[in-house]
């Protein structure tokens, strides 16, 4: 640990006396990195636990004597250890404040006393002991570990043929790997801080000059540096700034703000004094928060840039990028993964030599190109590293778990992005059992039940055996009731697991066929799972799917089905090539004729293919591997093996194109196949299990219109109906309702519901079923009530009542589905009288408080009808107190959706003259006018509509002028969509009643389009545009008037 | 031997094997001559392949390495005991061998694990059989015992009427339990793994 905390922990700057350790997150993060070391040592290491220092560590502490407790000698103002060493002095001895500590195991006995006081402790430690290796092995030890002279370490044990130098040795080569470990740690943190060098700046501002200028869709007004001359290491700030780390200063002139004096240091970007306007002298000073980049800093700066630059993300961050791989722009983040790379990967002599060019990078502020790098990385696996830095986390962890052994940078550096794709590409349907298990061996001395002995003894035989032998021994080894945790763990604990996976290599056709028939049996426990694939047991199981015997063929794909129920063994599979091997194994149904004389290890074609299936099934959790089945053409094949009859293929089969739906490209392909018809035709078979896969099937494809239109042609949607009458399956439940919903998105499929009485069982599902039943059946009745006979349906079988105490739940997905289907109700005025009864508004408003937005806009959409169609609306909706005020704060929201309800909610309250006094006293003109300048034209068309609303109250028509609205909703004009157009023209009529607004409207060119608009076939849009111009035009010649009187 | 002679041999033999056509018998003849070499016929000297050369045969084409198991292959397939494997032997022999069903399967293997052939598999001749089945470990104190142990384990897996010793029946019943257990005391049977050597047996099945 000598080099780490000499190097990295960021000392308090030299001075008087003792020097301490600052408290920033690298050196506590060094800090708990040691006490870690410290604490585990005792358990990892017994041995050298007692290994008595040198000389002892010696420290103030702030521990009390009474803390000791057994195991110490303790007097008022001393302590003493019972341990003792060969001298017989104690070795841990405190005379407060003085501490004296000589082993590793008093260390960590005291950590332990000192509960939570041991990071100070171990922090006064440190700083006492700069050099605890010194004293911890001796002087010579010291200087051993710093130039890590290998060849010396081993000199010594030769010549002294010592235990104690052995012992030495032992926590020399521990405590350099401690100190290994600190270094990477701590250029963890250093990498996350550097964060801009001239480079960066100078391409975001390039890029920001590129999309800057006049007019509505550029990001800024303008951009530019504050000087023209550039230093030759590309910074722009006077040289005695740059010692501060300062790059360049900026001049940005948002849309919306001031001009903004910037300074971009390598620190960040943040706001400096400004230049004086005399001298053209910069103010230096910070003045608010440090940003990481320029983009981050506008963003915040000013909401236009942040609006305009969400429109050209896209585009930016694509230039950014090509930017980035342009030659001789080494990206800063690369460069950190390399040099990390460098660090774990080589000895202790490049690791130094790097961290003194890492330092010098850093003070110069240029980053030098690697060309081994720029060699070996492909665009693919570049792009994938500078994703995002959470990516980056994940390769600090894949490091570290790899042993730093590394022949070359570059190769590491593939694998590793080649896992960050891996683990990013699993497809979300991952289930807990992904979560390692903790794994518990018996305990040595337990007691052991007979069978572990008798197993014991059998994979004796199996080791020892021959051919025959060893299959003896399997048959008897089957007869053990493997699917008991027990013998399962047994067979692992006495090296079973080992012996079967070496017989699979073997030649032996019979030994493979009793070995893969035990595995399939245990690999149903997760733990055995987990030691398969550490054994390396699926790339031998992968090699026999090419084995001519269709048993072995069979048993190791169902093997296979079993283990791949994880993360990891799923990759495994995939890249060993299994994937393109179990899809060639449902091409197996197809030759009809079967041999006459079936030999000993022959089974059915239907049978190879269903084991394959099973195994694809397993795999298909993983996105790569839906994606591998797809292109080794699976999905033909399972389409073929969905016209059979075999209800054991069906289900492994449904159940892989279940679990591949989830993908765009599947959806397609199933289409493509006409997978649906068969799905459809299989709804109607007796089994359970294929009914509930088939549903969930169409389920995952039924997003799609075509989709649900086939299913309902291929008369899927009566079958579907009928299976809604059994719930004791609550799986299939589940999905069929599931199915259920997604089909009735669907008008025409809506009417099939109907017509087969699905609405009114659905109604009677709403009650006492799991949640996951009670989401699908809400969702497809809030389908279902967008149509006025279903709501009268769900009315009169009395699903209202159902549906508002659903309200109160905390499931967020069942919460958007309930509150859809309650405003739909609401559209009917009868149901609206039973929502308000059972008090069903007050509910949906405290649902705005939901943190979740989806949750939030689906309880503000259901407002409207609710508003709209309830009695004495105004008097309802005043009650609820504070009521009013939380709906003007959601304006605050930056989530479209939400600012899009919420606005067409306050254009329900304003129907109200005193909600829309409240609302304007609670500051609702401000805040629609802040939204004005969005490009959503569903915003737009509320916001609009909003406006006109608000518009009937007191002086809002002028307030709505002052702050900037009337321009922005000129603009609306402009858009395509019709709806916009006539919420905008009836909003701009009501603002028009203000001469100002006139003339703003005037100058941005209202008229014209509005004149346009006058010929549109909407008559409310006509009106409305007829009567601003004619409000304009009035004003016109009014001030004609005066001017001539 | 003439052609006439060699055609009605051939079908002869076609006519009493099941197993196979009249263009595989006619290989296997020729083959069989082939292996049996250049001997004049004569009359009162039977043709065929001494145990010695049938056990080449079974070691070179099939692969099996267990002396005694071998022995009993030979008297298998010499079903009169007369000392050597003639033509017919040959052809019924193999259509068993390599095209059997597994009742026909079982029958034959019993009979060769039944060293003393009076029906029944005894405890003595299972450890006979497995004797070197196990590698010998130098430590253990009775060498035997692990032997002694299979057998139990093998006779407590198989033996359904609990009388010590394996009749047919129980060990037709361990066999359709459990296949594996067809060849449960030695391998009698070609084993999959060696490739099929004429070209009129192209066509294994498995």
């Amino acid at each position: 640990m000598g080099v780490a905390l000499t190097r990295s922990a960021q000392w308090t700057a030299a001075g008087r006396g003792t020097r301490t350790l600052e408290t920033t997150p690298l050196n506590e993060a060094i800090l708990k990195e040691i006490i870690m070391f410290v604490e585990s040592f005792i358990y990892k290491y017994p041995q050298e636990a007692h290994y008595v220092f040198v000389d002892p560590l010696e420290w103030k502490t702030n521990l009390n004597p009474s803390a000791f407790e057994s195991g110490y000698s303790v007097s008022e103002t001393t302590v003493k250890s019972e341990e003792v060493d060969k001298n017989g002095k104690p070795l841990l001895f405190l005379s407060v404040p003085q501490i004296k500590v000589r082993s590793f195991g008093q260390l960590a006995r005291l950590l332990l006393i000192a509960k939570n006081t041991k990071f100070q402790e171990a922090q006064a430690c440190v700083e006492a002991n700069r050099n605890p290796i010194a004293k911890i092995l001796g002087l010579d030890y010291d200087t051993l570990t710093e130039d890590s002279s290998k060849v010396n370490i081993l000199d010594k044990i030769i010549k002294e043929d010592d235990p104690e130098i052995d012992m030495k040795m032992k926590i020399a080569m521990l405590l350099k790997q401690l100190d290994l470990h600190l270094l990477n740690h701590s250029l963890k943190h250093i990498s996350l801080e550097i964060r801009l060098n001239p480079g960066t700046v100078k391409n975001d501002i390039e890029l920001l000059k590129r999309f800057s200028g006049k007019g509505e869709h550029t990001v800024l007004e303008y951009i530019d540096y504050t000087s023209d001359y550039e230093f030759s290491n590309g910074c722009r700030a006077p040289p005695w700034r740059q010692v501060h780390g300062e790059i360049c200063y900026v001049l940005v002139k948002p849309h919306d703000v001031e001009t903004l004096c910037v300074t971009c240091s390598s620190e960040g970007v943040f706001l400096n004094g400004g230049k004086t306007e005399d001298e053209g002298e910069i103010n230096y000073e910070r003045k608010g928060a440090v940003y990481k980049d320029l983009v981050t800093f506008l963003k915040e700066k000013s909401a236009k840039f942040s609006e305009n630059m969400s429109k050209q993300e896209f585009a930016f961050s694509e230039e950014q990028q090509k930017e980035k791989d342009q030659p001789n722009e080494e990206p800063k983040k690369e460069e950190a993964i390399t040099f990390r790379k460098a660090v774990t990967g080589s000895d202790r002599s490049t690791q130094e030599k790097n961290q003194i060019n890492f330092g010098k990078t850093r003070m110069t502020k240029r980053l030098e190109p690697s060309l081994n790098w720029k060699a070996t990385v492909d665009s693919k696996e570049r792009r994938s590293l500078v994703r995002d830095s959470q990516e980056e986390k994940h390769i600090g962890r894949l490091e570290k778990a790899r042993p730093s052994v590394s022949p070359g940078r570059a190769q590491i550096v593939r694998k590793s992005a080649e896992k960050i794709e891996e683990i990013i590409s699993e497809s979300s349907s991952e289930s807990e059992e992904d979560e390692e298990p903790p794994d518990h061996r018996q305990e040595a001395n337990a007691d052991l039940p007979s069978e572990y002995w008798q197993i014991q003894k059998l994979v004796k035989y199996l080791k020892g055996g021959n051919q025959t032998a060893t299959v003896i021994a399997l048959c008897s080894m089957k007869d053990f009731n493997l699917a008991h945790e027990t013998c399962q763990l047994a067979i692992r604990d006495v090296g079973g697991l080992e012996v079967l996976i070496n017989l699979l290599d073997t030649d032996e056709v019979k030994c493979k066929i009793g070995s893969l028939k035990i595995l399939k049996e245990i690999s149903h426990n997760p733990q055995i799972r987990r030691n398969i694939v550490d054994l390396g047991g699926l790339p031998i199981m992968v090699k026999i799917l090419d084995s001519p015997y269709k048993t072995l063929k069979c048993l190791a794909a169902e093997t296979i089905a079993n283990v791949a129920k994880f993360r990891r063994a799923r990759r495994a599979v995939r890249s060993h090539g299994g994937i393109t091997k179990l899809v060639a194994l449902l091409d197996c149904g197809q030759n009809s004729t079967e041999p006459a004389q079936s030999s000993l290890y022959e089974t059915r074609d239907m049978e190879v293919a269903r084991c394959g299936a099973l195994a694809l099934w397993s795999c298909s959790k993983s996105y790569a591997n839906k994606e591998a089945i797809r292109k080794a053409g699976g999905i033909p094949l399972l389409a073929r093996l969905l016209k059979t009859s075999h209800e054991n293929v069906l289900i492994p089969v449904v159940g892989t194109l279940q679990e591949c739906a989830s993908e765009e490209s599947y959806r397609a392909a199933i289409k493509a196949e006409r997978i649906i018809e068969n799905l459809v035709k299989n709804l109607n078979s007796e089994n359970e299990q294929l009914q509930e896969h088939c549903a969930m099937a169409i389920y995952q494809c039924a997003e799609d219109e075509e989709t649900r239109d086939l299913v309902r042609l291929h008369g899927g949607l009566k079958p579907l109906a009928s299976l809604l009458n059994n719930t004791d399956n609550k799986e299939r439940l589940a999905a069929v309702t599931g199915a259920i919903w997604k089909c009735s998105i669907s008008k025409e499929n809506v009417t099939k519901f109907r017509e087969y009485k699905a609405i009114e069982t659905l109604v009677g599902l709403l009650t006492d079923q799991p949640e996951e039943v009670l989401v699908n059946v809400v969702g497809a009745l809030g389908e279902c009530c967008q149509e006025y006979e279903n709501r009268v349906i769900v009315r009169k079988c009395g699903g209202i009542q159902p549906l508002v105490n659903l309200l109160v739940g905390i499931n967020q997905a069942l919460l958007v589905n309930v509150t859809k289907a309650v405003g739909a109700c609401a559209l009917e005025p009868e149901s609206m009288t039973i929502i308000d009864r059972l008090d069903g508004v007050r509910l949906l408003w405290s649902l705005l408080k939901n943190p979740h937005p989806d949750v939030k806009a689906s309880a503000a959409w259901a407002l409207c009808p609710c508003i709209q169609n309830a009695k004495d609306a105004g008097e309802m909706v005043r009650s609820f107190v504070g009521g009013l005020e939380l709906v003007v704060n959601l304006l605050k929201s930056d989530n479209k959706e939400v600012l899009a309800s919420v606005c067409a909610a306050i254009t329900n309250i304003a129907k109200d003259q005193e909600n829309l006094a409240v609302i304007t006293d609670h500051g609702v003109v401000p805040l629609l006018s802040k939204l004005a300048n969005t490009n959503s034209d569903k915003l737009r068309h509320h916001l609009a509509e909003a406006i006109s609303h608000c518009c009937m109250w007191g002086r809002n028509r002028v307030a709505f002028g002052e702050h900037n609205a009337v321009a922005p909703l000129v603009r609306y004009l402009k858009s395509n969509d019709t709806n916009v157009h006539r919420a905008t023209a009836q909003a701009l009529y009501q603002l028009s009643e203000d001469a100002d607004n006139c003339i703003t409207m005037h100058e941005n060119g209202a008229v014209k389009l509005l004149l346009d608009m006058v010929g549109s076939p909407d008559q409310e849009l006509q009106e409305a545009a007829a009567g601003c111009i004619s409000n304009i035009r009035r004003l016109a010649l009014a001030t004609e008037k005066a001017r001539y009187t | 031997m003439n052609r006439k002679k060699l055609q009605k041999l051939t079908e002869t033999l076609t006519k009493n094997c099941k197993h196979f056509d009249k263009f595989e018998v006619k290989c296997l003849i020729n083959l069989f001559y082939t292996l049996v070499g250049d001997v004049t016929e004569r009359q009162g000297v039977v043709i065929g392949l001494d145990r010695n050369a049938f056990r080449n045969i079974l070691h070179v084409t099939f692969g099996m390495t267990d002396d005694m198991i071998m022995d009993r292959v030979f008297r298998g397939f010499d079903k009169d005991n007369d000392g050597c494997v003639n033509v017919s032997e040959w052809i019924y022999g193999l259509s068993l061998f390599l095209r059997g069903t597994l009742e026909e399967k079982m029958k034959y293997c019993f009979e060769v694990f039944d060293l003393n052939g009076d029906g029944f598999i005894s405890k003595e001749e299972m450890f006979h059989m497995l004797k070197n089945s196990l590698l010998k470990q130098p430590s253990e104190e009775d060498p035997d015992e692990g032997i002694k142990d299979l057998v139990e384990i093998t006779l407590k897996k198989m033996d359904h009427d609990h009388d010590g010793k394996l009749s047919f029946a129980d060990y037709e019943q361990a066999v359709r339990e459990e296949t594996l257990l067809l060849e449960a005391f030695g391998p009698c049977l070609p084993d999959p793994k060696h490739g099929v050597p004429s070209g009129a047996m192209s066509t294994p099945g498995i």
